[in-house]
Formats: C-alpha cells, sequence, structure tokens
C-alpha cells in the first residue's frame, strides 16, 4: 500500500480559561493546513497525536500562580506520559507557565520586571536549530513573534541557567532588530533574555511569545510559520511518538 | 410596613421622589412591600429607566439598511452581508471607577461583554473611551493606572482584544473620571438570541457566580446621584470582578445558544436579578415565578431585599424549553459552572417571587410564600418619564468669548517650542502606554493595531462560536493554497490560502470641551470624526453606539446641555447615515459642584468588503505627495493649542458642516477603495501641524518624515490667516492624504467630482519634519527628535 501524504496531527488543549486555543487552531489547521482537534482538559488519553499544544490564556484565571492549578488537570498526567513515549509539546504563553508548574522544563516565571502586562512585537534569536521546533530555521534567525503576557519574567538558579545554556537548551532569546540580546531588547527581565527553552530530550518546548499570533503576513508578520513547519518536518522526517499508541489513524507512518 | 410617619425615608431610601412613590402604590393597588420598593428604586432609578433622558433620546435615528436589531435589546445588531452579523454596544462604568478603579473598571468590562455574549455574539473586540483630570495630580495617575489596569485584567484574562479607544485629559474629570466601554461581537447566520421569557411553562435558570452582598445599591445610590465627600464610603457598592467566570459563561452560553432548547438569556448587570428579570419577562409579555430560595448563594442569611438587588457579577439569567433543562444544566456542569432552576414562565405578566420561610425551621418543609408581586412591565418599561426644565447656561455666554488679539501669536522662531509643547500634551502625546497592557492580537483578526484613527479587524469565516473542546477537527481538506509539505510559504501563498476577508473598522471620539462650548456642534462633531475615523482606515461607516456622560440633569443647565447634544448627534446620524442602534446614558458626573464637561462618546462601526484594502495613517513612500483633503479656517476656539498657551477652554469650537463632512467621506472612501492613496489620517486634537507629525511618526521606514507649506492648506477666502490657527486651528472635514505622484491627476479629478478642496501641501522625506508657511520653513526638525518627545510624554507623566 502507498502511504498517502500523510498531514500531522496536533491537539490543542483546551484548559478552563484557555484563550488561545483557538487561534493555534486556526494557525494550525486553517493556515498550516495540518490535523488539529481540540483536546478536553479531562480527557485522558492522547493516542494517535503526533504534537500536543498548550496553549495561552489564564487556565482557571491564573488564580493562585500562573499554571498553578491546570497542571493538575487529567490531561496533564497523559501529557507526562506522551512525552515519554517521545511525543512533542509545544507549550505557548500560559502553555509554558503549565510546563514549569509540571515541572515538565526546569525553572519558574516571575511578574514583568515593568509590573504590567505587556503586549509587543519582539524579536527573537533562534539559539538552536537542532530541535524539532526550530529544524525549519536557519541558525541566528531573527524572528518577529508578539507577546502578550504579565508574567514571563523566566528565572532559574544560576547552575539551571549555566546548564541550559552549555546543553543548548536555549532555544529562542529576546535580541534587538540587529540580533543582540541587549537589557532594552528583554520586554520582561528574563534571565540571559530567555524567551524560550527545551527538555533535555529535547522534545518539549515551552516560549513566552505566540508563533500562532503569525502565521499569516496579513497579521503583520508570517514567522510563527517557521516553528510549525519544524514540527510538521520532523515529524514527517522521524514518525511520530514510539510506543504501542504511535502512528496515525489516517494515513500511514512515514520514517 | 410603612408607618405614615416614615414614609418620607422609605423612598428616600431607594433613592425615589414622593410622587415616584404614589405611581407605585397605583400600579399595586396597595403599598409596596420592603423588597417590591427596592425593586421599584433600582429599576426606576436613573440609571436603569432613562426617566430622564428617554423623551430625547427618541430624536436619535435607529434604523438603517444594515441594521437587524436596534436599541431596547442588549446591544444593537448590523448585518454587514455574508452571514457576518456584528452586535456592539457601550456603557459607562464611572462613578464605580472614580471610586475603586481597578474593579470599577474591569466590572466595566464584564458588564459590556456580557450584553453582548447574551446575543449570542462571540466577543471579538472591545475599546475604551477614558477621561481623567490632569497627570500632574496623584489622584489622576492612581485612577488612570488602576483604570488601565482593571482593563487589562479583564479583557485580557477573558480573551477579548483591546483593539483601541482614546484617553484624554481635563480638570473637570479630576474626581469623577469617565470609563465608557465598548464591545464588539460576531454572530454566524441569523440566530440573534433575544433576551425574553417567552411561553409560559417554560424553565428559568440563575447561571454562574453565587449572588452576594456586593453592589447592593449600585444603579440607584451610586449611579444616580453625584458624588460628594462621602463617596469613599460608597466603596462596597463596587462589585468585584472574576474575569475566569466570564470567561466560563462565554463558552457556556454561546455553546447554548447554538442548542435548540434555548429561548432567551439576559446577564445580570446594574440591578442584578431584578432587572434581568423584569426585562425578559416585559419584553415577552409574560410573567416571572421565581423561588429566591434556590438562588445560590455566597452566605446565609440573605433576605429577598438582597438576593434581589445583589449586583454580584458574572450571572446570567436563561430561559429554556419546558423538558429541556437537564441538557442545559449539563452544559453549565460541562463548563465549572453552578447553575439552578430557580422557577418557571407565566402567562399573567407578574414578576412573582417565592420564598422558603425565613430562616431556621422553615426551609426543609417545601412551603413558599410570596414575598413580592409586581407587574413585571410596571418594573422594566413603565418607569415615569420627565421633561426636565431646560434652560441654556449661564457660563456658556461667557466661555464662548474668545478675542484673538488677546492670544498673541508666536514669534517666528518659537513655533517650534509650541510644537513640542503640543506633542507633549497628554492628550496629544502616544498613548501606547496605554494600549501596551491591553491583549490587543488575541483571537488574531486585528489587522491594524491601536494607534491609528481606527482599529481593523478582519472577520474569519470560520471565527468560532463555541468551543465544544471534544472532537471538532479541521476540515478535511486543507483550504486551497494551504501548505502540506515541509518547507516556508511564500507571503503570496499565506495570502491566497486567506482569500479575500471582509473586515471591520472601530473607532470611539467625543471631544468634551466642544460639546462644553456648543453641545450641539460637540454632538454632531463627535459622530462626525468617528466616521471620518473608520473612513480612514477604508471603511464604510455602519452605525454606532454611545455613551452620553453628563452632571446633574435636574440643572436646568446640564438638560439643555443634553438635549443640545442629542440634536447635534441626531443631525449628523441623518446627515452621514450612521443610525444609533443603542448605548448608554451617564447622568450625575460631577462631584461637589464641579460638573464635567458635557461628554458624547461614539463608537463607530464600519465595514470593509476587503481586508486588503484597509488603510492606516502613516506614510508608505518618500517622495509621495501630501495633501489636505477639505480646507483650514481660523479656528483656534476649545483647541488644545489655545488651552496649552492660554490655559483656557474658551471661544466657539470648530464648526461642523455636516454637508461638506459627507462629501468628504465619500471622497476619501472612493480614493481608498479605487487604491489612489498610500496614506489617509484624521485632522482632529492639534491640528494640521499634528496630523502631519503623526503620519510621519507612523510611517514605514524610508518615509518618516516631510516638507510641506500648510499655507497650501487654507481657505482661498482666507488669504491672511494667523499662523497659529493654520498649523494648530482644529477645522472638521479634513483629511492629511498621501499618493504617489503619477495618482495625482485622478485624485484632483476625483475629488472635484465629490465637490471636496484637496490641495498638496508637500511631499514625504525621510528623516526631516519641515512645515513651511509659503517658502519660509516654520518647523524643521528631525523627526526621531520630535517622536521621542511624542512618545515619552505619557510614560513620563505616569511614571
Amino acid at each position: 500500500m502507498t502511504p498517502a501524504p500523510r498531514r500531522v496531527r496536533f491537539g490543542v488543549v483546551v484548559f478552563p480559561g484557555s484563550n488561545c486555543d483557538a487561534d493555534a487552531h486556526h494557525a494550525i489547521g486553517n493556515v498550516m493546513g495540518q490535523k488539529v482537534e481540540y483536546v478536553w482538559h479531562g480527557r485522558t488519553d492522547l493516542e494517535g497525536f503526533d504534537c500536543i499544544v498548550l496553549p495561552g490564556g489564564f487556565s482557571y484565571g491564573d488564580y493562585l500562580r500562573t499554571g498553578a492549578i491546570a497542571r493538575f488537570s487529567p490531561v496533564m498526567n497523559e501529557v507526562a506520559r506522551f512525552v515519554e513515549r517521545g511525543g512533542l509539546v509545544l507549550g505557548i504563553c500560559n502553555g509554558f507557565q503549565i510546563l514549569l508548574e509540571a515541572g515538565m522544563l526546569p525553572g519558574a516565571m516571575l511578574r514583568n520586571e515593568s509590573l504590567q502586562f505587556r503586549c509587543l512585537y519582539v524579536h527573537l534569536r533562534v539559539e538552536n536549530t537542532d530541535t524539532p521546533f526550530t529544524r525549519a530555521c536557519r541558525p541566528g534567525q531573527i524572528l518577529r513573534i508578539p507577546i502578550a503576557h504579565a508574567e514571563g519574567n523566566y528565572t532559574a538558579r544560576p547552575e539551571v541557567v549555566e546548564d541550559l545554556e552549555r546543553t543548548g537548551r536555549v532555544v529562542f532569546r529576546y535580541v534587538n532588530e540587529a540580533g543582540e540580546a541587549t537589557p532594552e531588547a528583554n520586554p520582561n527581565g528574563s534571565v540571559a533574555n530567555i524567551a524560550g527553552i527545551v527538555n533535555a530530550a529535547g522534545n518539549v518546548l515551552g516560549l513566552m511569545p505566540h508563533p500562532e499570533r503569525c502565521t499569516e503576513e496579513l497579521l503583520g508578520s508570517a514567522d510563527g510559520r517557521y516553528i510549525f513547519e519544524s514540527i510538521v518536518a520532523h515529524v514527517l522526517a522521524e514518525g511520530g511518538p514510539r510506543g504501542p499508541t504511535a502512528g496515525s489513524p489516517g494515513g500511514g507512518v512515514v520514517g | 410596613m410603612s408607618k405614615p410617619g416614615n414614609r418620607a425615608a422609605v423612598w428616600e431610601e431607594v433613592g425615589l421622589t414622593e410622587d415616584e412613590y404614589g405611581r407605585i402604590v397605583g400600579i399595586l393597588g396597595r403599598e409596596p412591600n420592603h423588597t417590591e420598593l427596592g425593586m421599584f428604586g433600582l429599576m426606576w432609578s436613573e440609571h436603569c429607566s432613562y426617566k430622564t433622558s428617554k423623551v430625547h433620546l427618541r430624536l436619535l435615528p435607529t434604523t438603517g439598511k444594515r441594521i437587524v436589531v436596534g436599541p431596547g435589546e442588549n446591544a444593537g445588531v448590523a448585518d454587514l452581508g455574508d452571514g457576518f452579523l456584528v452586535a456592539w454596544k457601550m456603557e459607562s462604568h464611572n462613578h464605580p471607577s472614580a471610586i475603586e478603579p481597578y474593579q470599577g473598571a474591569a466590572t466595566g468590562v464584564g458588564g459590556i461583554l456580557r450584553d453582548i455574549f447574551t446575543m449570542g455574539a462571540r466577543p471579538i473586540a472591545c475599546l475604551d473611551s477614558l477621561r481623567f483630570g490632569h497627570l500632574d495630580t496623584a489622584r489622576a495617575r492612581y485612577l488612570v493606572g488602576g483604570v488601565v489596569a482593571g482593563i487589562a485584567g479583564y479583557g485580557n484574562t477573558t480573551g477579548i482584544p483591546t483593539v483601541g479607544g482614546e484617553i484624554y485629559f481635563d480638570d473637570c474629570y479630576r474626581d469623577n473620571c469617565l470609563v465608557n466601554v465598548m464591545c464588539v461581537g460576531l454572530l454566524h447566520g441569523d440566530r440573534v438570541i433575544r433576551g425574553r421569557a417567552e411561553r409560559p411553562g417554560n424553565v428559568v435558570l440563575l447561571v454562574g457566580n453565587r449572588t452576594g452582598r456586593d453592589g447592593i445599591h449600585g444603579a440607584s445610590l451610586l449611579a444616580s446621584r453625584e458624588f460628594d465627600e462621602k463617596a469613599e464610603e460608597m466603596r462596597p457598592a463596587v462589585q468585584v470582578a472574576d474575569p475566569f467566570v466570564e470567561k466560563l459563561l462565554i463558552e457556556a452560553c454561546l455553546e447554548l445558544s447554538t442548542w435548540d432548547g434555548l429561548v432567551g438569556i439576559n446577564d445580570l448587570g446594574a440591578a442584578g436579578l431584578t432587572s434581568a428579570a423584569s426585562e425578559m419577562a416585559s419584553r415577552a409579555g409574560t410573567g416571572l415565578d421565581l423561588d429566591i430560595s434556590r438562588v445560590p448563594r455566597r452566605e446565609p442569611g440573605m433576605n429577598p431585599y438582597e438576593v434581589m438587588l445583589s449586583e454580584s457579577q458574572e450571572r446570567m439569567l436563561v430561559v429554556v424549553k419546558k423538558g429541556r433543562e437537564k441538557e442545559a444544566l449539563d452544559i453549565f456542569a460541562k463548563w465549572g459552572l453552578n447553575a439552578a432552576i430557580i422557577g418557571k414562565v407565566t402567562g399573567d405578566g407578574m414578576l412573582r417571587l417565592r420564598d422558603r420561610g425565613n430562616g431556621a425551621g422553615g426551609e426543609g418543609d417545601g412551603s413558599t410564600r410570596v414575598v413580592a408581586e409586581i407587574p413585571a412591565r410596571a418594573l422594566a418599561h413603565d418607569a415615569p418619564a420627565y421633561d426636565r426644565p431646560r434652560a441654556e447656561p449661564a457660563y456658556l455666554a461667557e466661555a464662548r468669548r474668545l478675542d484673538l488679539d488677546k492670544v498673541p501669536e508666536p514669534a517666528r522662531d518659537a513655533y517650534a517650542g509650541v510644537f513640542r509643547g503640543l506633542l507633549a500634551s497628554p492628550n496629544i502625546a502616544c498613548k501606547e502606554w496605554v494600549w501596551r497592557q491591553y491583549d490587543h492580537m488575541v483571537r488574531i483578526n486585528t489587522l491594524v493595531l491601536p494607534g491609528s484613527d481606527a482599529a481593523v479587524l478582519r472577520l474569519k469565516h470560520d471565527e468560532p462560536l463555541t468551543r465544544t473542546g471534544e472532537g471538532r477537527a479541521a476540515p478535511d481538506a486543507a483550504p486551497a493554497g494551504a501548505r502540506q509539505a515541509t518547507g516556508i510559504a511564500s507571503a503570496d501563498d499565506v495570502a491566497q490560502a486567506a482569500g479575500v476577508e471582509r473586515g471591520i473598522a472601530l473607532s470611539t471620539d467625543g471631544n468634551g470641551r466642544y460639546a462644553y462650548l456648543d453641545p450641539y456642534t460637540g454632538g454632531a462633531q463627535a459622530v462626525a470624526e468617528a466616521a471620518r475615523n473608520v473612513v480612514c482606515a477604508g471603511a464604510e461607516p455602519v452605525g454606532l453606539t454611545n455613551c452620553l456622560n453628563f452632571a446633574n440633569p435636574e440643572d436646568p443647565g446640564i438638560m439643555w446641555q443634553f438635549r443640545k447634544v442629542i440634536e447635534g448627534m441626531a443631525e449628523a446620524c441623518r446627515v452621514l447615515e450612521t443610525p444609533v442602534t443603542g448605548g448608554n446614558v451617564s447622568f450625575y458626573n460631577e462631584t461637589m459642584d464641579q460638573p464635567i464637561f458635557p461628554t458624547p462618546v461614539i463608537g463607530m462601526l464600519g465595514y470593509l468588503d476587503d481586508v486588503e484594502r484597509r488603510m492606516t495613517a502613516g506614510f508608505k513612500k518618500a517622495g509621495g505627495a501630501v495633501l489636505l483633503a477639505g480646507e483650514t479656517r481660523e479656528e483656534l476656539g476649545g483647541s488644545e493649542y489655545l488651552k496649552l498657551v492660554t490655559g483656557e477652554v474658551r471661544g466657539l469650537p470648530p464648526a461642523v458642516d455636516l454637508g461638506r463632512e459627507k462629501a468628504l467621506q465619500e471622497f476619501v472612501l472612493a480614493a481608498i477603495r479605487a487604491g489612489l492613496v498610500h496614506s489617509a489620517h484624521d485632522c482632529a486634537e492639534g491640528g494640521l501641524a499634528v496630523a502631519l507629525a503623526e503620519c510621519a511618526f507612523l510611517a514605514e521606514p524610508g518615509a518618516r518624515g516631510l516638507d510641506a507649506d500648510v499655507k497650501a492648506s487654507i481657505d482661498p477666502q482666507e488669504p491672511d490667516m494667523r499662523l497659529d490657527a493654520i498649523l494648530f486651528g482644529e477645522t472638521q472635514s479634513r483629511v492629511v492624504l498621501s499618493c504617489d505622484l503619477s495618482r495625482l491627476d485622478t485624485l484632483y479629478a476625483m475629488a472635484k467630482k465629490y465637490g471636496v478642496p484637496l490641495a498638496r501641501l508637500g511631499t514625504v522625506r525621510d528623516g526631516r519634519f519641515v512645515l513651511r508657511a509659503g517658502k519660509t520653513p516654520v518647523i524643521e526638525e528631525t523627526t526621531a527628535e520630535l517622536e521621542a518627545i511624542w512618545r515619552r510624554a505619557l510614560p513620563e507623566a505616569l511614571e
């Protein structure tokens, strides 16, 4: 049987209070042309997905602490198992905060240094193109992507930051238009201008900026496509998560 | 309960008059009890009943070719074709914000969101029109910080982008700030949900937050009286916002709106359950029989009066078909919301409230007693209407007197300094400090971000109305042009995938100074400018909502202002073909005899049939022509310039000639649609010089500056016009355009056809900003230096 051209299957988790879930759904499904469906926070089975997106928003109102309640959602246990199987997880903004709270990425978020919410376009420098989320990027490429958060001031113990740097797990850094990681280019006070990191295995990315907000030139930038294109390229090249639940119900498994 | 000797206290406690009390006794055929009187007090308050304003509001035109729902429902609705219906509405939350700025503003946003999703519309944008005192007082800075944070806290959390608005500062708003919030929502198809309790037997549910003792008397006492030194004591009457519950309500109610068991929804805003219940019944000509012991409470021991008057936020009243209530409860349970069946629809027109015993022992036996029984219509729609006395206020004659001979023109070499002062005025300076705190991009529809004349949003055909969260995969066939393979698509691929998209343009406008100096002109000008702004974005004005902010209507001078503003608005609405679909009136905006300027705020909706033809204010290409459509007259009255150099708000405001305005707007829209211009920007506060500067500040790289002769803009009848009036006067019906030189002849011909004066002022240049009077430079600076002044002023004033 000749495998049909396969589309990558994304799941966008809907927590109570998620509000960028529809945007991710639109960007992945309508713009990128991939398969995408919503995953309810109570769901305990992620079979057949290639990539799970934890979207931006204010899960559970971000009451207590950003992401602190969402990490206890039933779906998060399953997300952890999905990650162990090698599935890709993309945590955007609140999704990043949830991954930190869940211990799936190291470090924590403080309030922005300004103590105010910030919504604006920033420039990101791609620090590592050898990840499933950046393989379509050029080394050192500058991406123009919006942020929108009040608590994106990434922090971690010095040895953790050092380890992240040494192992190439700092994937995105806030820079100016010229690509320099200056204090002025840092919109929230993050240590070392860190905007996004991956886990040690490389299959979990958390980032504060919103790639789903910029996949169409009409919106002012299409640079977010590089991240989704990378994921698609990776899955098509490497296949989906390992284990008994791997594979896609709709098409043949490539790779 | 009301002993004759106590009567005065009885009606005064709920803010009513003796006459009104007598009327209530007439309606009921008996004396009202304590609960009933409280309910009348709320519903017949100025805030809820519009008893002072409604005889005048009738002057406003409310019908138009695209208007599907006009005033009277929770929001107006326009049909933009292609299956797009847009609901929009604006409301004030002035007094709560003045007392507790964060919560006051946040709950203001919450209330207007509910008005929109109540209609079955997905909220897609908010705009805010704000007024504060001068930033040199700590109180003004406190209010600005709190209000902006409150709007951000609520809008950002619920995921509704705040895409625009306006903010002005004047002494008169020092203690009584204005917070007017507009929300816009999108419906697909033709299912507009009405706030109607149709059909006896249907079931009534109360959904959302539990009912507490917060906000009691918010509408009757807080919103319907002026402030005094005791205002701080009213802090408990301000409600506390819970945007997380609101977000759940949005999703649950929108899911409900596509379910065939739904009959009607109404939000619980001002006047809480009393208002929602009586309005739903009255609109449908039915009655409601409610067992208020079933209302979920925050605390024990609340009496019927407190339950009915509570203004606890994030609550909805929902009527569903008999026998379908379980399905509705399941939807709310899925979203983790409280929902309780509290009664049923009846056919007798009465709002009947029952309670179960009174405290210990009475609750278990299942028996109820009637604690209130009032014709629903009497509460919701039969409040008295007053045509209060009106008289031209005494201040006007003096305030309008402006002797320009006593306002010396600046020396030639002083203009640059004056101009810098204007750019640094908080009324003119860049407002990024405000909007960077708002998520203005979420829902990925915002095409023109804050800072231009109007926000532009696309309307997505797949804009999700509901989110079930379960198994809604993208359509199997990928849209044409969407990429399936790896590699990065070109911009063309993306555009092709998107296809032609429809859009809307949104603007809020109102100038209290103009309305103070000439209420009629101020009313007309607010409508004209709001329409002009959406035109400058390339949109056709469709209709408007509004907030009318005034001082105490019991003062005949204030009432006269109100009437004149409405007359001016009505005439502008007729000429510009922009009907009014709703809005609100906020009276009693004064503190210890310091009234605010009469401040009408217009929320305009415009329609773009192709978002690719949207327009922005900034210059695009060096070498292009800079033009002015319309012409400058010698009008300095009420201007920001005059306030800056004399400290006074004085003179006659710039005249509004609606015929000219209509012609101008038609010309500008035609020029944009024909692809003839690169940019379009309204001339507003600060006049031509400031408008030109903004075109340069907002320009594309390489086009950030100009060389222009401002004298080319003047009416040929007035060759000797003062230079300060040419530069800084605020003559209406003017738009700065820029275009490719090759388009000039076509543009001139088009302007002639529309009867609009069009003059070339100069040329777009990069880097330098040069304004000349004839050939002589008056202002000659680097654009970057001027822009830095304009950008830094507000952060510096606030931080």
